[in-house]
């Protein structure tokens, strides 16, 4: 019994890495339509940006601000150069183009900042909290910011203007620009605030995993697989995939005997593919109702 | 997700260019890359012959990719996983069965047939980005699949498998990487003329059908769970003879070759050769071999960046992909006749 | 005739390399309801298009005095031209309420965004009743209201609609037409209307043209065109 709630609180604290991620995930999806695929790269670079602020000896929380907004920025100026030519073409075309985001950002990283590990503080410390070996105040700190977060996000794309234009944009943008939207302002908007989450998910999750051009690569996977489980049109349901993607995988490893361990990754993903045929838009995912 | 995601076949334009009609051009083009593709392994050095194999090699998983992807709009992000099936199946035939390469290809041909089949089934319920997600779990599970315990002792788990290079039959007198070329490209034949008529016929106008409307098409009586399953299949099976030719022609299996980025290469390779272009299929072969070493010369620390800007460029220079350009560049030429 | 809103000269358009219009000409009264009708293919919907700027065009439109041509849609709509589109531009993940909160968006004064609100609901009740409804839900008629309701909370001058009766059964269609004449009279809104149902736009509308494949055939007032009996049979249908 002790061990399964160890198990599950391991993989809370996981999760919260996770559901970071999915948040990002979620974020860009409602602003641009499309799965970003260089999303955990960018928050990835974000990272090694606040490591080289740390570096130059910025204090922590002005670090954290400033690489939040460098990332916005570079979000924004990313979406007008690269993506803006190309906002008419395919979804195919997207993701293509996504990958060769991916590439050039982590080979860069790799070029500047080397493939050696790097370790980047926490602002919450890293000892246990309140004394007890189960969570460490690190992963709780973790857990609250995402949720924080989560909270101001759906509060932005519910209750402000600029949150539901960003939102038609997105649906319609034909219709959009009817309305008098300025539509690929939105979308920039949207690209630059999901490097932002990015960025926070990032520093937030470097110092559990250390900081490498490659550390989000299993990170993002899991941060889909937890948007998607949640539903990519619902901040919160991925906020909770991402626990429940923790969970499942810290609980399968431990309790499938012999195949658990090897396979985590496998069935955690065997699990998101049953979801998903049981739920094909995710446990909390709005349907889309379409009149034929 | 609204858009819609390919690029739709254009039957192929009726016209003249230079006073010849276009139908007659292409034939010339057909024999004229095949007059080239026969003089290949006579030209060149075997490393040539070989990377050349692969690229064929490839182009036949990414046909594959195609007739999934490109006619019947299904995305697959995971096709890495039944060339590793087709892989696999020849290498374990070799292995274990200790059956002739030859035999190798119908077999891996079958069971990813089955594979995608039964994996079609499940993923009839998932559209757009899910089904990428679900096909990509695939591509991501695979190699860890390989390596696990289990099956170590039909997968030779992380070590793989090392199989013989098979010497050219007959006492022709070619080389082995000749002969593997000769090989593929007979192997390539055969599948994209069958690929040619699939598209063309009955099924295929079925399968395009269910890509632009689905709903329609299930009101004009397609079955349509039977058809993207069947094309499910059918796709990996391509890809899976693909995988079998590719263990042959390196003669070396291992899980580590079959990664997900595999399964983003063909992806790649896909979308600049042409989306739902057949022919476009060969330069997305020829892509995912050279491109990658053509970036690695260029600067060896900043490789992927390399890789990654001349896809970008690649991409705004042809929206379309290779196929698209062509057909814009030949309707530059072509008169249409009335 | 009353003071020009809106004037468009020799417009041209084309898709890809096929040409659509052919130098159409189009002068638009304040406050009047102005008709386009043609046969399928004619250009009238492409015609729409090049005025709120979503195909390109060469020629010369100007509104309320100032050339729009060449502008963004985004920036012709904030002066004014509402488009309500063909197959209606419905935000279907959106509630109703959400949908004119979205017509709204380009508005600086928000503090009459919810009184606008009120107002649209107040010519289309039914919309009131599923506010908070997604909208893709809506009938064909309603999402049509609701495409309309989100045109006005633009505040516009100009409203160009097109195909309103499409798909609709006669009784919405009619109910339809009249609120579409209230609003001309009391919101004071100009509108440019095409319709395939000619005998309907030509009783809204005081000013008729006529266009044949992206040609103007004639022009004049709507009771003049349905008085001519060889204009009626040839090109109007009925």
């Amino acid at each position: 019994m002790e061990l399964l709630l160890h198990q599950v609180l391991a993989g809370l604290a996981t999760g919260g890495i996770y559901a970071c991620m999915a948040l990002a995930v979620v974020m860009i999806y409602q602003a641009i339509d499309h799965l970003n695929f260089a999303q955990g790269e960018m928050a990835m670079f974000s990272t090694f940006i606040a490591w080289q602020l740390l570096q130059w000896g910025v204090p922590y929380w002005a670090a954290f601000v400033l690489t939040i907004a460098i990332s916005f920025l570079a979000g924004v100026v990313i979406e007008r150069t690269v993506f803006k030519p190309i906002h008419k073409a395919p979804v195919l075309t997207h993701v293509v183009m996504f990958i060769a985001l991916f590439a050039i950002i982590n080979s860069a990283a790799g070029f500047i900042w080397d493939f050696t590990i790097k370790s980047v503080p926490s602002p919450f410390g890293t000892q246990p909290l309140f004394g007890q070996r189960l969570i460490s105040a690190h992963d709780a700190g973790m857990i609250a910011v995402t949720l924080v977060l989560l909270v101001l996000l759906y509060l932005f794309f519910r209750h402000t203007r600029v949150g539901l234009a960003m939102r038609a944009a997105a649906a319609n943008p034909d219709s959009a620009r009817l309305a008098g939207i300025r539509v690929g302002w939105m979308v920039a908007l949207g690209w630059g605030m999901a490097a932002a989450v990015g960025s926070v998910a990032g520093m937030l999750i470097a110092p559990v995993v250390f900081l490498e051009p490659n550390m989000m690569l299993s990170i993002l996977l899991y941060g889909f697989a937890a948007a998607v489980v949640g539903g990519l049109t619902s901040p919160g349901g991925a906020v909770f995939g991402g626990f429940a993607v923790g969970v499942v995988e810290n609980l399968a490893g431990t309790f499938i005997p012999y195949v658990g361990r090897e396979l985590k990754l496998s069935i955690a993903l065997f699990i998101i593919v049953a979801v998903l045929i049981v739920k094909p838009s995710g446990l909390f995912g709005r349907r889309v109702v379409t009149r034929v | 997700m609204h858009d819609r995601a390919v690029a739709h076949v254009k039957s192929p334009p009726a016209g003249t260019l230079a006073g010849v009609s276009l139908d007659i051009w292409r034939r010339l083009a057909i024999a004229g890359a095949l007059a080239v593709a026969l003089a290949v392994p006579f030209a060149a050095k075997n490393f040539f012959i070989f990377q050349m194999t692969l690229a064929i090699i490839y182009a036949i998983a990414i046909l594959g990719l195609n007739l999934l992807t490109g006619f019947n709009g299904q995305f697959s992000l995971g096709h890495s996983a039944f060339y590793a099936l087709g892989a696999y199946t020849a290498a374990i035939m070799m292995e274990h069965g200790g059956l002739g390469y030859y035999w190798t290809l119908p077999a891996a041909g079958m069971v990813c047939f089955v594979a995608g089949f039964l994996f079609g089934l499940p993923a009839l319920r998932l559209e757009g980005i899910y089904l990428a997600l679900a096909t990509f779990a695939l591509a991501v599970a695979m190699p860890q699949i390989l390596k696990s315990t289990p099956l170590e002792p039909w997968t030779g788990g992380v070590q793989g498998i090392v199989i013989i290079k098979p010497d050219a039959p007959f006492g022709l007198p070619l080389n082995s990487d000749q002969w593997l070329y000769f090989l593929s490209l007979a192997v390539a034949l055969v599948l994209y003329a069958c690929a040619v008529n699939l598209v063309g016929s009955r099924t295929g106008r079925a399968m395009i059908a269910i890509r632009d409307h689905p709903i329609a098409a299930s009101a004009m009586g397609i079955n349509v769970s039977l058809y993207k399953s069947l094309t499910f299949g059918v796709s990996a099976l391509y890809t899976g003879v693909a995988g079998a030719l590719g263990a042959v022609a390196i003669s070396f299996v291992a899980p580590d070759s079959f990664t997900f980025v595999l399964a983003i290469g063909l992806f790649v390779g896909l979308v600049v050769g042409g989306v739902g272009s057949i022919p476009g299929t060969l330069f997305g072969g020829l892509f995912v071999l050279f491109v990658p070493n053509i970036a690695e010369h260029i600067s060896k620390g900043l490789a992927g960046a390399a890789y990654g800007v001349i896809l970008m460029l690649i991409i705004y220079a042809m929206p379309s992909g290779a196929a698209g350009l062509c057909r814009l560049i030949i309707g530059k030429f072509v008169r249409h006749g009335r | 005739m009353s003071a020009c809103l809106l004037e468009a000269t020799g417009i041209c358009a084309y898709y890809g390399p096929t040409q659509v219009l052919f130098g159409l000409d189009l002068r638009l009264a304040e406050g009047g309801i102005t008709t386009m009708l043609g046969a399928n293919g004619a250009g009238k919907t492409t015609m729409l298009r090049a005025l709120s700027g979503m195909v390109r065009a060469t020629g010369e439109i100007r509104f309320r005095g100032e050339p729009v041509l060449g502008q963004a849609t985004e920036d012709i709509v904030r002066r004014g031209v509402a488009h309500v589109p063909e197959g209606r531009g419905t935000f279907t993940r959106q509630t109703v309420e959400e949908n004119l909160q979205i017509g709204a968006m380009s508005r600086r004064d928000r503090k009459a965004i919810p009184g606008d609100i009120e107002r649209v609901y107040g010519y289309f009740p039914r919309l009131k009743e599923r506010r908070g409804q997604q909208a893709g839900t809506l009938s064909g008629g309603e999402q049509q209201m609701l495409a309309i309701g989100r045109a006005l909370m633009l505040r516009p001058r100009l409203m160009l609609l097109d195909e309103p009766s499409f798909g609709l059964a006669p009784m919405i269609v009619a109910e339809m037409f009249e609120i579409l004449r209230t609003l001309n009279r009391s919101e004071k809104v100009s509108m440019l209307l095409v319709e395939q149902n000619a005998a309907l736009a030509l009783d809204l509308a005081d000013h008729a043209y006529l266009i044949e494949t992206g040609r103007l055939v004639m022009s004049g007032p709507s009771a003049e065109i349905r008085g001519d009996e060889s204009i009626r049979r040839s090109y109007l249908g009925y």
